[in-house]
């Protein structure tokens, strides 16, 4: 223990002297987040810095071991470092779904070549990853996919669509589900494969939403031609990697409901609910909720560290963590009355309340559904009869 | 630390829930002392065994004969007693009360009959149908070398078989906690069955003559020590909520798997077990939280008042969600005597009110946010 104190001792200070004053401000929206990838865009330098300097320490992802470009940190360690970088105010310096997605899976499936390949380059934020699960009128029956993979010999030969493939006209590489064996069990022949974006035949096409924005887009493959070895996992038993994957997906959604900082809706929004008992009742009710939440989040992870979690936890968290943003939103929208319907505004942000609250609409979508979240907990938490 | 139970609170789990289970048994226990409908509510026999297992001392320091623990035991035991629902004096005595004495002389006085399980002691705070702490109008007049108390009390648990009361008065120059023993001239007790067939009396002291040594702590510096006592009692009955929600959803999801109907189980259609699931999650919730409150109640750390209000109005609702869900998904059966699930609907409405709603807990989430 008394190491432990040293060495957050070591990390207040460290990150007293190298986090830039303005990655201590709150972020305001997605834009502001840093994402890396080849040709990163960074907002400013004072990002650039914070993101290289906390790569050099292998603190973009503290608890991967040192040799993939990790900090090699105990899980106590992990956990007082996101304790003072809280404290700190600290911004993440990297938002990437290589460090929150397909990271922990090659960790667990991937060669040792796959490793050494890809993961210092995540750790880096030298790649930008999107996700290729989703198809059309696949939906949440992701099992169902149908994008082609064949073995060429000397390659593999993909040929299909994806469907809300985030930010894929922004990423460098897919990690993506094919089916390998058309005549096997709808679970038995998928493979979980990946591949640069500038590969001939791939292009994408975003798809608008309703909050007006855009992070989603189709995915198309027409013959794209894939190398033998970028094949995660084994051959026809990518579904376990999908699993294992979609486990760090939810858990990185439900993380949404604590919306940001962690400070109390109430708080934010006390101006506005003085004369409003009835919404001030319904506030503080969100947040007996959501400091509920965070207590369940924070057991979670120190029972994921410590190696308790159920496996059907994830679930949990992401039907009730992305309930909860909506919530948030839809008590925010109710407090801003008619200020917050401004859709292009000086005064509102450019409509950044309302384009929020719509872009939460799809948290209990994305993912797995609400509905499929509780059909895992009901089969393999309560252990209820299949139909 | 880590936000689970350590390893040495994992054996008290199993400690306890392997006595309530054979000994706090609803049979054994609850059904029992309502059915000879018994004046006290529960069991002497029973709370001496609270004694011998080492549970009445959780919270009662070692130098004074106890185990030195800390709220996370005591709310482990707690959450036993609400699978079981076990009636007992343990979250009053040996929780709140013992937390109000502790460091007085009136611990000297009582602790060693509470470690036996043999002294019974009650908190006498609320006024009227609401818990209302902070608008006390129990007076308390100096008289002579002492006070004289007047005004009533309500919804004091045990009250009908406690050895003495705490009980909250104001002093004129602030609110002053007295301990107060059954047979003080004055002071008149009418035990009252609640729906849950436990006992909650309601107290008349008619000028109360005590001596100034009947103060807990300092005269007019009462508030420090309620607040103390109160989250100590307030995440017990978290913890105690929890038990009750946990065993009703356990019984539930039992049922589901059992009962047939339309030529299928029931438990194989997605409308009940998504509600099942939800339930699951709400309650896994509550459980987090309480154990962060009690976490941080034994930590003494300045978040807690708040992580309090935040447990006990969470346990609250997801307590009252699974027995409420527990009846009807048990349907006309459930509705019955014979069948247990009602009789957690009627514990769960009576813990709810206990030291504060879930009404109450958001609106001080709310003013301790600054809202």
């Amino acid at each position: 223990m008394a190491d432990l104190e040293t060495f957050r001792r070591e990390a207040r200070a460290w990150l007293e002297a190298n986090c830039p004053a303005e990655m201590r401000e709150p972020v305001r929206d997605e834009s502001d987040y840093c994402w890396g990838g080849r040709n990163p865009l960074f907002k400013s330098d004072a990002q650039k810095a914070w993101m290289e300097r906390m790569a050099a320490r292998g603190w973009t992802v503290p608890d991967w071991p040192r040799e993939y470009g990790g900090g090699g940190l105990s899980p106590a360690e992990t956990k007082v470092l996101r304790q003072e970088m809280a404290a700190a105010g600290a911004r993440n310096p990297l938002m990437s779904f290589g460090i929150s997605m397909l990271g922990p899976a090659l960790l667990k499936y991937g060669t040792e070549a796959q490793k050494k390949r890809f993961l210092p380059e995540i750790a880096r934020g030298e790649i930008r990853w999107c996700q290729g699960y989703s198809e059309p009128n696949a939906g949440s029956d992701l099992a169902s996919v149908a994008t082609k993979c064949e073995d060429r010999g000397d390659h593999w030969l993909v040929n299909g669509q994806k469907v809300w493939t985030s930010y894929a006209d922004k990423a460098d590489w897919i990690f993506c589900l094919v089916r390998t064996d058309p005549e096997a069990p709808k679970h038995k022949g998928i493979s979980f494969i990946l591949f640069d974006m500038r590969t001939p035949g791939v292009s994408t096409k975003p798809i608008l939403l309703i909050s007006g924005n855009s992070p989603f887009c189709e995915t198309f493959f027409d013959d794209v031609k894939v190398p033998k070895d970028q094949v995660v996992g084994e051959v026809n038993k990518g579904w376990d990697v999908a699993k294992y994957l979609l486990g760090h997906e939810r858990e990185m959604i439900s993380g949404m409901g604590l919306g940001g900082t962690g400070e109390s809706l109430g708080a934010a929004l006390a101006e506005r609910l003085k004369d409003d008992p009835i919404l001030r009742a319904d506030v503080a009710r969100f947040d007996v909720d959501a400091m509920a939440f965070r207590a369940m989040s924070e057991r979670f992870i120190d029972e994921l560290k410590a190696g308790r979690a159920h496996p059907a936890q994830p679930s949990i968290m992401k039907y009730a963590g992305t309930e909860l943003n909506k919530a948030r939103h839809e008590l925010i929208m109710a407090a801003g009355g008619s200020g917050a319907l401004e859709w292009e505004s000086e005064r509102s942000k450019g409509g950044k309340a309302p384009r929020e609250w719509l872009r939460t609409k799809a948290n209990s979508i994305e993912g797995g559904t609400s509905e499929i979240q509780l059909g895992i907990v009901a089969k393999h938490i309560l252990e209820l009869p299949g139909t | 630390m880590p936000l689970y139970l350590t390893d040495d609170q994992a054996m008290l789990r199993d400690t306890a829930r392997e006595f309530m289970a054979a000994e706090g048994s609803i049979a054994k226990q609850y059904r029992k002392y309502r059915d000879m409908n018994c004046k006290d509510g529960f069991g002497h026999a029973l709370w001496k065994q609270f004694g011998e297992m080492g549970f009445t001392g959780i919270l009662i320091d070692e130098a004074d004969g106890g185990l030195g623990l800390g709220h996370v035991e005591a709310g482990i035991v707690l959450e036993e007693i609400g699978r079981n629902l076990t009636p007992s004096p343990f979250l009053v005595t040996a929780v709140a009360v013992v937390e109000a004495l502790r460091g007085t002389r009136h611990g000297e006085r009582w602790y060693p009959g509470i470690l036996a399980g043999e002294t019974v002691a009650a908190l006498a705070v609320d006024e009227g149908s609401k818990h209302r702490p902070e608008a006390i109008a129990m007076t308390a007049e100096r008289s002579g070398n002492g006070f004289r108390l007047s005004g009533r009390k309500q919804f004091v648990v045990q009250g009908a078989s406690a050895d003495v009361f705490v009980v909250a008065a104001d002093t004129t120059d602030g609110l002053t906690l007295f301990s107060v023993e059954k047979g003080t001239k004055g002071l008149e007790i009418e035990g009252v069955r609640l729906a849950d067939a436990s006992i909650g009396a309601r107290l008349e002291f008619d000028r109360v003559e005590v001596d100034a040594d009947a103060v807990i702590g300092e005269v007019g510096r009462g508030r420090d020590v309620l607040r103390r006592v109160l989250n100590a009692g307030r995440a017990g009955a978290a913890s105690e909520l929890v038990g009750v929600g946990s065993q009703a959803m356990a019984m539930t999801v039992d049922y589901l798997k059992q009962r047939k109907q339309f030529g299928r189980l029931i438990g194989e259609f997605q409308a009940l077990q998504h509600r099942a699931a939800h339930l699951y999650s709400e309650l896994e919730i509550a459980r987090a939280a309480t154990l962060k409150a009690q976490q941080l109640l034994s930590e003494d750390a300045e978040e807690a008042d708040m992580m309090v209000s935040v447990a006990k109005a969470k346990s609250g609702q997801a307590s009252a969600l699974a027995v409420q869900e527990g009846v009807q998904m048990h349907g006309g059966i459930g509705m019955t005597d014979e069948y247990d699930i009602g009789l957690y609907m009627k514990r769960d409405r009576v813990l709810n009110e206990l030291f504060g709603d879930a009404s109450y807990h958001a609106d001080k989430v709310a003013r301790l946010n600054g809202y």
